[in-house]
């Protein structure tokens, strides 16, 4: 008996930790129900055309995803023709990063003129259940008949300070692989970034 | 005895001067730093327990956190600890952005800035654990052969148990 609770638990923690390891490549990620700032809630589901979907996860004050915003409004004007979407999520807890509020977003929407959807997860749920860790964080998802399938997950490019001619548009790649049908030859690379604002234990 | 006496003082003045000088001098001075060098530091170091903070003048909650660090390092000069902060600032900020920071906030600690170009390889040979977010937080013991990576944000108290159960 203490040698199936042991085991129980130890299913647990592999569980846990597979929960906040998130998903990795070739995982269908399931769909999502959040708020953008216009009120309305989006899902995946909702862009009956696309191809795929290029989820970024970012937010209005980190330094890091400021400095790619305008990348991101690029990656959307090129891919979003070709069927890949930008989802914006905002993963900080806008208690815990006054800076992410509801209204602090829009105006950053309407500033920026962003095209795309703009997306609140305060209660940091599906940034759990991507893994996603840093801002800014890419997920590339491509629509098949399982499902959405994990294609790459990192950085947008090599270069974020944007002044070297030898940059590499990881996600610029990435999409061109999929969308040629074919895998992307880097699926995942790490960058530097925030930390996500999370929710305050116990608040 | 009496200028035997002056003679010692005044050698303890200079060492004195000397060593308060040396010491602005260092808070001023940010160096370039390779993880080889980082590594090499740590490895060949007369110090026991290494507390690596990254860190970049961009990031809010590192700033946040950077008393904790100078804290931790002279509650404890006297025990075998040495703190370096590794900022991860652009190398183009060096000059601009992070000596300007580092004299205005009277940063005692050694401060380095990582000269590294390719992040696939200097994140992962920092730590695995690492997805890139700062701050993050690398402590070795060299005695007890530990090598720990935090992605997180400390508190003062948080940082002395961490350390504490490193030493």
């Amino acid at each position: 008996m203490k040698k199936l609770l042991t085991l129980c638990l130890v299913c647990l923690g592999f569980l846990a930790k597979a929960q906040t390891a998130g998903y990795q490549i070739g995982d269908v990620a399931a769909d999502f129900s959040l708020k953008n700032i216009n009120g309305k809630t989006v899902s995946l589901a909702d862009m009956k055309s696309a191809k795929g979907y290029i989820v970024v996860f970012t937010c209005n004050t980190c330094p890091y995803a400021v400095a790619y915003e305008d990348r991101i409004i690029a990656l959307n004007k090129k891919y979003s023709a070709m069927g890949y979407t930008v989802v914006a999520i905002n993963p900080n807890d806008p208690v815990a990063q006054p800076a992410d509020t509801h209204e602090k977003m829009q105006q950053k929407a309407k500033d920026k003129g962003f095209d795309f959807p703009y997306l609140m997860d305060p209660d940091h749920i599906i940034t759990k259940q991507f893994g996603a860790s840093r801002t800014p964080h890419v997920f590339i998802l491509e629509k098949t008949a399982k499902g959405n399938v994990v294609q790459y997950i990192g950085a947008i490019d090599s270069d974020t300070e944007g002044n070297n001619p030898d940059k590499i548009n990881y996600v610029e790649a990435a999409i061109n692989a999929i969308s040629t049908g074919k895998k992307p030859a880097v699926t995942t690379t790490k960058a530097i970034g925030c930390t996500i604002k999370w929710k305050k234990q116990g608040a | 005895m009496g200028s035997v006496y002056a003679v010692k003082q005044s050698k303890l003045i200079v060492l004195l001067v000397f060593m308060l000088f040396s010491g602005s001098l260092k808070a001023q001075n940010v160096k370039l730093l390779s993880v080889d060098q980082l590594e090499e530091r740590v490895s060949k170091g007369g110090d026991t327990v290494y507390v690596v903070n990254f860190w970049a003048t961009w990031c809010a909650p590192c700033i946040a956190e950077l008393p904790y660090f100078e804290k931790l390092q002279a509650t404890y000069k006297n025990q075998p600890l040495k703190v370096l902060l590794l900022s991860l600032d652009f190398k183009s900020k060096l000059e601009k952005a992070v000596i300007p920071f580092v004299r205005n906030k009277k940063l005692a600690n050694e401060v380095f800035l990582l000269n590294e170009v390719n992040a696939q390889v200097y994140i992962d040979r920092i730590s695995k654990e690492w997805s890139g977010a700062i701050p993050a937080t690398l402590i070795y013991n060299k005695n007890k052969g530990i090598r720990k990576f935090y992605e997180k944000e400390f508190t003062y108290a948080e940082l002395e148990t961490t350390y504490q159960s490193s030493k």
